[in-house]
């Protein structure tokens, strides 16, 4: 179980961007955490991961504090990050990626496996450079599969939507419900989707800062999806132009 | 064949307990050992110190060593080495190059290699150069290598260098006629005080004719790297160069591409980009369970492969 208590973090500006944030992300459950840009979804994300460290509060996993432990440490006790925008690499290739994801060397097979499960065929990616010449569908499966090649206790995704169509986001959805459904630790996905949103075991609402609602996906989802006049995670904006009504 | 020369020749170039196909290894200026073959001619140079190597149109899926060794300090090894590829031949030529100094007198090799490709022939053509040795001399290698590029030929030089080298001059210049193309691959590590120095000149002359060059350096510690490539085309013709450099410590790394179109249809390209690994690469790794220094190594031995 992964825990975070208190956390708070100002932004090097001084913006208060997690204004005490306590989230619990139980065992072998997909939690997807949702909520208005701005509202410190990201920053929670790379926190558990320790990209960023909180300003005060403490994260424990499994009743040890990690609050200290840096992006590695965390990384060796099971915590793997998926980036919203995955990195590019000159020279590295699919398969040299996947290897250090899995920690040991992999036969073709299983790399095919990884791949295979995040819908690409693997002989046409293998031995291709991680570089500017995958498109941002493509990359963002092989991050997926880095992380699956982890298969480690808690897996945060930062917006696996970001960057790809909507061909590859139907397939992405088919992916993470096969995580689902063999998961042997939590799962938390950062998200504006609403088809993602609807296979979460647990819905949790950031906004401004806070933890603005929690709970399942029956009763969290009505909230969200209210109605665009009466929904206060996602208020109307009316934009002017000029100065005139628009 | 002293140790140093068999040592070296394991690094620089295909050879264990000998070579299977036509091979020359100079040993400090001087002829170790050669063998000819059928379609491949070695023979000495009339006019210079050095080979000319003759291939057979149509030979196909043979090699050819030519590696070249400096032992000790004191040595300034100049060698012209021309290759006449025959019509339709497809062939694999090594030229690795090891400088080995145990003392502080420099010691230097300077291979002048040219290349005459006839139509439709492919070479592929590898040079690696390496530095070995605890003495304070100055190890310096300085290749420079002229390609004439026949109707419809092809030349893929790959060029590594990966440490041990204090000084290097590389300059490659070639001619590339109707259809044909160059692609070139280089690889440099520079670290300490070593410096290292690339130029490339290449004019496309032949409709259709085209030249690729990726260049990838890393220059750590207080080392220096100057790149410089110039690219011309005469006819409808597509040049691309590449120059990425990673820097770390206090290396420098000073590029400057030059292009220029003297018909309305050549197509030219230049990409450049130099500075220290980029942070997100190595949060990226560390999220694999890499650490800082691992990640770093990784970057590097990739971006070099």
């Amino acid at each position: 179980m992964l825990e975070l208590k208190k956390i708070t973090w100002n932004a090097p500006d001084g913006t208060e961007v997690l204004r005490g944030v306590d989230l619990t992300i139980p065992d072998n459950k997909l939690v997807v955490i949702t909520g208005p840009n701005g509202g410190g979804k990201t920053t929670l994300a790379k926190m558990i991961a320790g990209i960023e460290k909180p300003d005060s509060g403490e994260i424990s996993l499994d009743g040890k504090d990690i609050t200290e432990l840096d992006i590695t440490e965390r990384a060796k006790l099971g915590i793997s990050y998926a980036f919203q925008q995955p990195v590019r690499f000159k020279g590295l290739t699919v398969m040299d990626l996947l290897e250090l994801a899995a920690g040991r060397d992999l036969t073709e097979h299983a790399a095919c496996d990884y791949l295979f499960k995040v819908g690409l065929c693997a002989k046409d990616y293998i031995n291709r450079e991680v570089n500017d010449t995958l498109s941002g569908g493509e990359i963002k499966r092989i991050e997926l599969a880095t992380v699956l090649a982890r298969h480690t206790r808690v897996t945060v995704f930062d917006e696996p939507e970001a960057g790809i169509d909507l061909w590859s986001f139907n397939n992405l959805i088919g992916v993470f419900r096969e995580l689902q459904s063999t998961l042997e630790g939590s799962m938390v996905i950062i998200s504006h989707q609403e088809r993602i949103l609807s296979i979460a075991d647990e819905i949790v609402v950031i906004s401004d800062g806070r933890i603005s609602a929690s709970g399942a996906v029956d009763m969290i989802m009505p909230q969200l999806l209210g109605g665009e006049s009466n929904c206060e995670k996602c208020p109307k904006i009316e934009v002017r132009y000029n100065g005139g009504d628009n | 064949m002293n140790a140093i020369t068999k040592e070296l020749l394991k690094e620089v170039s295909d050879y264990e307990d000998g070579y299977e196909y036509a091979y020359n290894i100079r040993e400090d200026g001087i002829c170790a050992g050669r063998k000819s073959t059928e379609n491949i001619k070695i023979e000495n140079k009339e006019d210079n110190p050095g080979l000319v190597i003759r291939i057979n149109p149509g030979t196909k899926g043979e090699r050819v060593s030519i590696p070249a060794c400096v032992t000790h300090g004191n040595v300034d090894d100049v060698v012209y080495n021309d290759f006449y590829v025959g019509e339709g031949a497809d062939v694999l030529i090594i030229a690795g190059c090891g400088v080995h100094v145990e003392t502080g007198e420099p010691a230097r090799h300077n291979g002048i290699h040219r290349f005459f490709l006839e139509k439709g022939s492919h070479v592929i053509y590898q040079e690696k150069h390496v530095g070995t040795g605890r003495g304070l001399g100055i190890k310096s290698i300085d290749p420079v290598t002229e390609i004439y590029l026949g109707e419809d030929s092809c030349l893929e030089m790959d060029s590594l260098q990966l440490g041990g080298v204090d000084k290097t001059l590389r300059q490659t210049s070639a001619v590339a006629e109707k259809g044909a193309k160059l692609i070139i691959r280089e690889r440099i590590l520079t670290d300490g005080e070593q410096q290292a120095r690339t130029e490339f000149d290449v004019e496309m002359n032949g409709e259709g004719s085209s030249v690729n060059l990726i260049s990838r350096s890393v220059a750590r510690g207080n080392s220096y790297q100057q790149y410089r490539s110039r690219i011309v085309g005469n006819a409808p013709c597509a040049g691309h160069s590449e120059c990425d450099a990673i820097i770390a410590d206090n290396g420098r790394v000073d590029a400057a591409p030059e292009l220029t179109a003297n018909d309305g249809d050549a197509a030219l390209i230049h990409e450049a980009a130099i500075g220290k690994i980029a942070g997100e690469q190595i949060v990226k790794l560390r999220t694999l369970g890499l650490t800082e220094e691992e990640a770093e190594a990784k970057i590097v031995a990739g971006f070099l492969k």
